[in-house]
């Protein structure tokens, strides 16, 4: 039995040293990624090339692996990626730990963000911002240019002083947790930026404020990724592209009109003809 | 000759550099009857079950220093919380250090036990103290009554507040030898009096140091004394540290323990509460690797009504560690409305590490609060993605978890300066460079 492992494991091996290291240098490239938790499969061939200066949009029903998706990009070791290849400007990022996906420009603006007690928010970005910096062989950010840039960012999303020295998520309403990821992402300026589902919780007037935060920030430099159930979203983040991702594939790909098919006519069609 | 044995025999010699005729000596005599008959206590005891003091008791400990060692305050500075004035009580292997102390008797007497114990003037006062709360029973205790002859005398009278803070430390140089080291304090603080207690003990060479302190801290009517041990010594010292703590109405005591660094620490902290509206709080930090060894045992007992207590104890052990908490609640018949809470949280970073927590509760009063809880945990991974995939590298990413896991213990410390140095400690602990500014 051990044999067998072994035996698999080195052809794993040997498979992955064929892997290609480079790639055009599209800001993001996915090629046939196949990604699995606990032995489940989950992604089952993902292709998608997001240029840089593009608003991408990915929609689907629940469960059929968005946010496995945008998770496997920022290198949560959770998931296993059993083939396929991410390249990042062109370079495989497959050995990169979240950090350094981080450094290099990926933000992830979770579904969920996590609540940590004992951290302000205060203390996360600064610490966030200052080891960003040193990857970069930066010094730390003087003190008063941090306070600046904090509070040029939070009158941005319309964040209230005092919520900056919470605990960081810790008693955060759903719309308050997903302005903070604005928040922190309006700090950090990533170059690929993937908002997974940043719009549900949030009431009409929020939504207007966060678009607004991610609107500010879209430059011919940077992409956006925008992953949502409602066409909503989409009427202020314009999308250049809508994928619809079902059962771990990208079923069907569009432009905006696609956003609006989908919202009149839900995904049971889309279902149907991935049956097919 | 075992450790036990050496101990009884150094006795003799030891009086000879003490007054026998001094009653104190009396105290000390019925202390050394105690420790021959009782030996030192083993692992069959309940209390030390998961502590075991057998591999010290093979080190040939020297009982006393061979010869007077010195320091530069340069060489020491970064072991005291210099960034404040403090009044400073040092010792070196033992021996009372006046170059690096600064005591005074200015309203106030923050000075030497070995004065207390031999000067007339103290007289009345140690009869009084002396021994009076310290228990009479427990070997280890009574080992130090027995050789009880040097450490921390502070007599705050009432209505008194010294001018700052006062540190009491303890460096052991080891002059080639393997020391045991018996230091033993008398802090009282007498009603309406305030004060603040920083207490280290810092070895200064590999070679082994054994070091069972005893202290005593009398509390009187409103007095309010906070006491922060700081235990971050090198990995061939190890402590056992005896407290006791006699409380009077409406006095509140806090005591912070940061257990860092050692080989073994095992920590008897003992509070008395002998009045109402006392408060006894208990807080700490552990956060350790290797094999290093941290023990907990914590007793209040709640013996008049209307009083509380408080306990919060954060544990984090990597590699091969190993921690106990054991938390004694006694909660006496005509204590009503007793308010008790204690808690022990844990997080093991290896699977090696191991925590052994356990609440002992007797409550013979019907109506009382007591709550009491212990957790034992793993980091969050997904929290550690999470700050991650913010830029936060990985080892401080789980540095900035564990931090913000014990830091609500930091709360009620009430000087900054120490505050700063307990972050920077553990953030040395954890091997990052972290301001861990809240
Ligand atoms: N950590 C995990 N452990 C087990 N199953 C998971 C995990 N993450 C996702 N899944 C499963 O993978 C599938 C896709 O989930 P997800 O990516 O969250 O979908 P979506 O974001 O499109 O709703 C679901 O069936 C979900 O239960
Ligand atoms: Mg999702």
């Amino acid at each position: 039995m051990l044999g067998v492992f072994r035996l698999i494991k080195i052809t794993l091996k040997k498979e992955k040293n064929n892997k290609e290291h480079k790639s055009s240098d599209k800001m993001l490239k996915i090629k046939d990624l196949h990604a699995s938790v606990e032995g489940k499969g989950i992604l089952k061939g993902i292709n998608l090339e997001v240029g840089a200066g593009e608003v991408h949009a990915i929609m689907g029903p629940n469960g059929s692996g968005k946010s496995t998706l945008a998770s496997v990009i920022a290198g949560n070791e959770t998931y296993e990626v059993t083939a396929g290849d991410i390249f990042l400007n062109g370079e495989n990022i497959e050995d990169l730990s979240p950090e350094e996906r981080a450094h290099n420009g990926v933000f992830l603006s979770f579904q969920y963000p996590v609540e940590i007690p004992g951290v302000s928010v205060t203390n996360f970005m600064k610490t966030a911002i200052n080891e960003s910096r040193k990857a970069k062989g930066l010094e730390d950010m003087p003190a008063k240019d941090m306070l600046k840039l904090i509070r040029e960012k939070s009158e941005l999303l319309e964040i209230d002083r005092k919520f900056l020295s919470r605990s960081l998520n810790e008693g955060f309403s759903g719309g308050e947790k997903k302005r903070n990821e604005i928040f922190q992402m309006a700090m950090l300026e990533p170059k690929l930026a993937i908002l997974d589902e940043t719009d549900s919780g949030l009431d009409i007037d929020a939504l207007r404020i966060v678009a607004n935060g991610v609107n500010k920030l879209k430059s011919k430099d940077n992409a956006v990724v925008v992953i949502t159930h409602y066409q909503r979203l989409l009427e202020y983040i314009v999308p250049d592209f809508v994928h619809v991702l079902y059962n771990g594939k990208i079923v069907k790909s569009g432009t905006k009109e696609l956003a609006m098919e989908l919202e009149e006519k839900g995904y049971d069609w889309i279902k149907q003809e991935a049956a097919v | 000759m075992d450790l036990k044995d050496k101990l009884v025999s150094s006795f003799l010699a030891f009086e000879n550099n003490v007054d026998v005729h001094n009653p104190v000596h009396d105290v000390r005599t019925e202390a050394i009857k105690n420790f021959e008959t009782k030996g030192f206590p083993s692992k069959k005891l309940e209390a030390w079950k998961y502590t075991s003091l057998n591999g010290l008791q093979k080190i040939d400990f020297s009982i006393f220093p061979k010869k007077e060692s010195s320091l530069e305050y340069k060489d020491v500075k970064k072991y005291f919380i210099h960034q404040i004035d403090t009044y400073k009580i040092v010792f070196i292997d033992g021996v009372f250090s006046s170059n690096l102390s600064e005591t005074t008797h200015d309203g106030v007497d923050i000075c030497l036990m070995s004065s207390a114990l031999t000067k007339p003037m103290y007289k009345a006062v140690i009869d009084v103290y002396f021994n009076k709360v310290a228990s009479k029973d427990e070997s280890l205790t009574t080992l130090n009554t027995a050789f009880s002859r040097e450490g921390a005398y502070i007599y705050i009278p009432k209505n008194k507040v010294p001018k700052k803070p006062i540190e009491i430390i303890h460096f052991s140089t080891g002059n080639d030898v393997a020391l045991m080291l018996q230091p033993r304090n008398l802090i009282i603080a007498e009603e309406n009096s305030e004060m603040q207690i920083i207490e280290r003990h810092q070895s200064l060479t590999s070679n082994a140091v054994l070091t069972n302190s005893v202290t005593e801290i009398f509390a009187a009517k409103n007095a309010i004394v906070d006491y922060y041990k700081v235990q971050n010594d090198v990995d061939s010292a190890s402590l056992v540290d005896n407290t006791y703590v006699d409380q009077k109405d409406g006095s509140h005591v806090k005591v912070h323990t940061f257990s860092f660094g050692g080989k073994l620490l095992r920590n008897n902290l003992n509070f008395y509460q002998n009045g109402e509206r006392i408060d006894s709080t208990m807080k700490g930090i552990t956060i350790i690797g290797d094999k290093q060894h941290v023990d907990h045992h914590t007793l209040v007992h709640h013996i008049e009504p209307n009083c509380e207590s408080h306990q919060d104890y954060k544990g984090i052990y990597a590699d091969s560690s190993t921690g106990v908490f054991n938390g004694k609640i006694i909660v006496d018949k005509i204590a009503q409305k007793t308010n008790a809470f204690q808690q022990n949280n844990n997080i093991l970073i290896s699977d090696k590490a191991t925590i052994n927590t356990k609440p002992q509760l007797e409550i013979f009063a019907d109506d009382v609060k007591c709550s009491h809880g212990c957790t034992i945990g793993q980091l969050d991974e997904e929290a550690l993605f999470y700050l991650q995939s913010r830029g936060i590298p990985k080892k401080e990413a789980r540095a900035l978890l564990m931090y913000a896991f014990a830091n609500n213990v930091l709360e009620s410390v009430r000087i900054p300066e120490l505050k700063v140095r307990i972050n920077k400690l553990i953030a040395n602990k954890l091997g990052v460079n972290l301001g861990f500014d809240l």
